[in-house]
């Protein structure tokens, strides 16, 4: 299957009333985003300056304001870095259950096939699966996926999963979005939802520790540089 | 030896594997195939670059075909 001349995925072919993704779509996305989080700053600060102008006394309504203005924010953006699940996190385990200990050792051991012998220690350390596209360089999980913008500034969250993960090893859940972002990488961010674009070190901080090396990786890919440098919380 | 498998409960399965000359494996493995795609899977071809393709129809030429099950929005 081939559309405008290139490889597409079934998923996304099926999907035709959305906008084929693309740098432009993807930038006008990250600037509504962007926009949004200005609202919610301005819409918030502004009413608690007001009152502290009318009178002092309004501290802590204006307290409240401010508090607002810094939470909401902070809330969409935790929010959108945890629409990923590092594989083997505790969130899928409660999810999906313990599972079979044989068949995540045969599901793992193809993933790192998959993924190579460079990817396979990024992995086991962070839980996500580093690959590079021509939109952005890409954290893969058991659900959902984070796309670091090149530059290394942006990054764009991405829900997404397997359909009907009944019973699947969760290496399998990581393989199955690593199969399809290689099969056609802008199908599969027309069929992922974007559920927050901002910046990495917003991100960053509503990770769990494990996964920001993996961050880190592509934050240094995506800016040309290759490394997965230290874990250290910014911000 | 070329393999077929699909990924599932058990990790993945193994559901043909095929050499190129011999010729009833090789029909087996298609039919395997053809039966998987008509239940919903999906094939996808890892390359050694990286990349995956999508095929409907089984290569016959490729060392690994893997059949996974589609992706959606969340």
């Amino acid at each position: 299957m081939e559309a405008a001349g290139r490889p597409s995925l079934a998923e996304a072919a099926a999907l035709w009333w959305r906008e084929e993704t693309s740098e432009r779509t993807l930038r006008r996305d990250g600037r509504r985003w962007t926009a949004w989080t200005m609202w919610i700053v301005v819409a918030f600060t502004a009413p608690g300056v007001v009152l502290l102008l009318l009178s002092p006394l309004t501290l802590p309504v204006a307290l409240g304001c401010f508090a607002h203005a810094w939470f909401v924010p902070r809330l969409q953006a935790r929010r959108g870095a945890r629409s990923v699940v590092p594989l083997g996190d505790k969130r899928a385990v409660r999810r999906q259950g313990a599972g079979d200990p044989g068949a995540d050792g045969v599901a793992l051991g193809l993933l790192g096939d998959l993924v190579g012998q460079g990817g396979r220690e990024l992995l086991t350390r962070s839980g996500l699966a580093l690959e590079r596209g021509e939109l952005g360089t890409w954290l893969v999980g058991e659900r959902g996926a984070l796309m670091v913008r090149p530059g290394g500034r942006r990054v764009d969250c991405w829900c997404v999963g397997v359909a009907d993960q009944d019973g699947l090893p969760s290496g399998d859940r990581v393989a199955h979005l690593l199969l399809a972002l290689r099969e056609d990488e802008r199908g599969f961010a027309k069929v992922a939802n974007l559920g927050f674009s901002g910046a990495a070190w917003r991100v960053r901080r509503g990770l769990p520790e494990r996964s920001c090396a993996a961050l880190d990786a592509a934050r240094g890919v995506a800016r040309g540089r290759t490394g997965a440098g230290d874990c250290k919380r910014a911000g | 030896m070329a393999r077929l498998i699909r990924l599932d409960r058990t990790g993945h399965t193994t559901l043909a594997e095929w050499t190129e000359g011999d010729l009833v494996s090789r029909e087996s493995a298609v039919k395997a195939f053809r039966r998987e795609l008509d239940q919903g899977m999906l094939a996808s071809v890892p390359r050694a670059d990286g990349s995956a393709e999508v095929v409907r129809e089984l290569p016959l030429d490729a060392d690994l075909v893997v059949l996974r099950r589609p992706i959606a929005g969340g």
